[in-house]
């Protein structure tokens, strides 16, 4: 690995070749927080970025921005822990993937709609996802808000949220499970979306169709 | 309008395409069946595709593929959220899609059926879907129903009166419902049948034939 | 010049183009239980405005734009950005559908360069947003008013769909859709606010509960509406 460079309250470890951990060294994001991850992965090289915890969003106006580039025959697996957005927070996500045409991704991100017992804080996701400079995924999400979060046409009844991203030489096949969609885009990539009561079952609907968007996950 | 060649398929005088004949009528009246027996007859002689416009998913399409009458990917399916009518009347724009698309994977073709969701007396076909329309009623709706006209019985090309083998048992007069036709058709044709008992709908299948012959007369291409 | 008139025949659900037979995943949702009155209703109708009404909104928006110096480049590029924001297959056929019905009846209400280049560009069809700019662009409305007739459709046709789905009284229906406007103004205002050759920023709000409805539906196999 190349260079490997964090400042609390976020620190990188590497804990494997190729293998990076995130470690909350603090209470994290916190109000006026801004915490700005870049991810490059050269040519023919492959990371995994994991953290050892869930992230808490704790209340007050934070940001959170992700830039991935990933070459051409690299791979990037990133599947950290859920985001939990405590009652209050008022988070905002910028992801931002630049992927090679034959770059191979898969990109998971999960969301909790508050802890246990409260109301969701609020949060605002945005990811574009290119291959090759040309747009393959744009997607945002808006949390917390109560004119529309709990719409049936959004959320509904649900208490996380979570999708993975994946691209490389897939299936292009259409799968559904209650709460639970794999869908391939029309560019060269397909998303597995996935509503749920917990975060135990949004894992698992996530894995199931992680598996059937690519045959070869074990 | 626009002079665009890929415009040629809305041209009003029909120079280079299929007739488009519309079969509607009321629910169970026999639309299906009619159409199932017209592709039976005029499937050997005419180059044929098949809208169906059903009311629930695409059951009338399934039947008419299964009954094998005709090659399964000449016949296409419309959605008409709700309102059948809608859907050959007022905003024919998916009915006419469906036409083209048989046309372009499949064309030339003689004659395309565009079979209505089954509806009420006063469903008829936009002049801007159908060229010709036949509509279908059964004797068991009683014999009352020409007398009492309303635009599908009064305006069709064709009015078809259909399953005649259960006249006797609902106490449908013929002769009544021939005169009273007669009298609101102002001379327009109208014809018995009984497709249970007439696999082919014969005498309409003939009329069909007919219409497409003065049409292909009347439209041939002319370089 | 007309585009006030126009914008209203655009909106309108009469315009022979096909809507009538799209619920906008309001039929799923209906048949699923997630809509069973007017509450349920109201709240699904806001958030499909806030989510794929200002999307659609935004796209027409910038779709008017380009119709008004329409080029085949710029119209497969304004389509794929589309693209980018309909994850769900069911979803992206469900507008191309749209799209390509609109095109056909539009252009010939309103002859036109912008639809003409827009058929030749996209030939299978164009998103409906795309094709709703497009169209508003030949008719003379500009691209605010564009943007106002793509949210608004976004909210009437699932509405009308669970009038007839759900046999609800249309007068507090149209209640619903009159407490709506104040968003629907919100919707078109955000959709303007990018108006450059650059659509990478415009909205991209995703719905999962949309998503999964629609790919649901396709699976479904008793169904009255397209979409």
């Amino acid at each position: 690995m190349e260079t490997l460079r964090s400042d609390p309250p976020l620190t990188l470890r590497q804990t494997g070749p190729g293998v990076v951990h995130l470690v909350s060294t603090a209470a994290g994001p916190l109000g006026g927080d801004h915490l700005d991850l870049t991810i490059d992965v050269a040519p023919l090289t492959s990371l995994s970025v994991f953290s050892v915890a869930s992230t808490l969003a704790l209340p007050g106006r934070s940001l959170l921005t992700v830039t991935a580039r990933v070459g051409s025959g690299a791979s990037l697996h990133y599947s950290p822990e859920p985001i939990v957005l405590a009652d209050g927070c008022d988070l905002r996500v910028q992801v931002r993937l630049e992927l090679a045409p034959d770059a191979s991704v898969f990109w998971r991100e999960e969301l909790v709609f508050g802890r246990h017992g409260e109301p969701s804080g609020r949060c605002h996701t945005r990811l574009d996802a290119t291959v090759g400079g040309v747009p393959l995924l744009r997607q945002e999400l808006v949390i917390g808000d109560p004119a529309t979060h709990d719409s049936p046409a959004v959320f509904g009844t649900a208490h996380c949220a979570g999708s993975t991203l994946l691209t490389g030489d897939l299936p292009r096949e259409r799968h559904l499970a209650d709460g639970c969609a794999v869908l391939p885009l029309a560019g060269p990539g397909t998303l597995v979306s996935a509503l749920a009561p917990d975060t135990v079952e949004l894992r698992r609907r996530l894995e199931w169709g992680e598996r059937l968007a690519d045959k070869t996950l074990p | 309008m626009s002079a665009n060649h890929e415009d040629h398929h809305h041209a009003p005088d029909g120079h280079g395409r299929a007739l488009r004949l519309g079969i509607g009528g009321p629910v169970g009246s026999g639309k299906t069946a009619l159409v199932a027996a017209l592709c039976r007859s005029l499937g050997p002689s005419l180059r044929l595709g098949v809208v169906t416009n059903d009311i629930y998913t695409t059951e009338d399409a399934d039947f008419l593929r299964r009954a094998g009458v005709i090659d399964a990917d000449r016949i296409l399916a419309v959605q008409t959220g709700c309102c059948p009518h809608t859907a050959i009347r007022d905003d024919i724009a998916a009915n006419i899609d469906a036409v083209e698309t048989l046309e372009e994977r499949f064309g030339p073709l003689d004659l395309v059926i565009v079979e209505s969701g089954g509806d009420n007396l006063t469903a008829t076909f936009s002049r801007g879907l159908a060229d010709r329309q036949i509509f279908v009623l059964d004797v068991s709706g009683g014999d009352k129903v020409p007398r009492k006209g309303g635009p599908g019985v009064t305006a069709a090309d064709l009015l078809v009166v259909n399953k005649t083998d259960l006249a006797p048992m609902v106490g449908a007069d013929l002769t009544v419902m021939s005169r009273d036709a007669a009298k609101v058709r102002d001379g327009k044709p109208v014809l018995f049948t009984s497709i249970r008992e007439d696999k082919g709908a014969h005498s309409v299948a003939e009329w069909v034939v007919g219409i497409v012959d003065t049409w292909q007369h009347q439209h041939a291409h002319t370089v | 010049m007309h585009g006030d008139m126009a914008m209203l025949l655009l909106a309108d659900s009469r315009l022979p183009a096909g809507g009538h037979a799209h619920s906008g995943g309001a039929e799923e949702a209906v048949r699923v239980g997630a809509i069973t009155g007017p509450e349920d209703l109201a709240r699904f109708l806001r958030g499909r405005l806030a989510t794929a009404g200002v999307v659609t909104a935004a796209l027409a928006a910038a779709a008017c734009e380009v119709g008004s110096n329409p080029q085949p480049g710029r119209w497969q590029r304004l389509d794929a950005e589309a693209d980018a924001r309909i994850s769900s297959p069911a979803q992206r056929e469900a507008s191309r559908t749209q799209g390509r019905l609109l095109v056909r009846t539009t252009r010939r209400i309103w002859p036109s360069e912008s639809l003409e280049t827009l058929a030749q560009a996209v030939p299978d069809g164009a998103h409906h947003p795309v094709a709703l700019g497009a169209a508003a662009a030949a008719a003379g409305c500009e691209p605010r008013q564009a943007a106002l007739a793509a949210a608004y459709t976004s909210v009437t046709a699932p509405a009308t769909a669970a009038v007839r789905l759900l046999g609800l009284d249309p007068v507090l229906v149209h209640r619903l859709l009159a407490d709506l406007a104040p968003a629907l103004n919100d919707a078109a205002h955000e959709a303007c606010v990018i108006q450059a050759d650059d659509w990478s920023d415009l909205p991209a709000h995703a719905a999962p509960a949309l998503d999964l409805l629609a790919e649901q539906h396709l699976r479904t196999e008793v169904r009255l509406f397209v979409s």
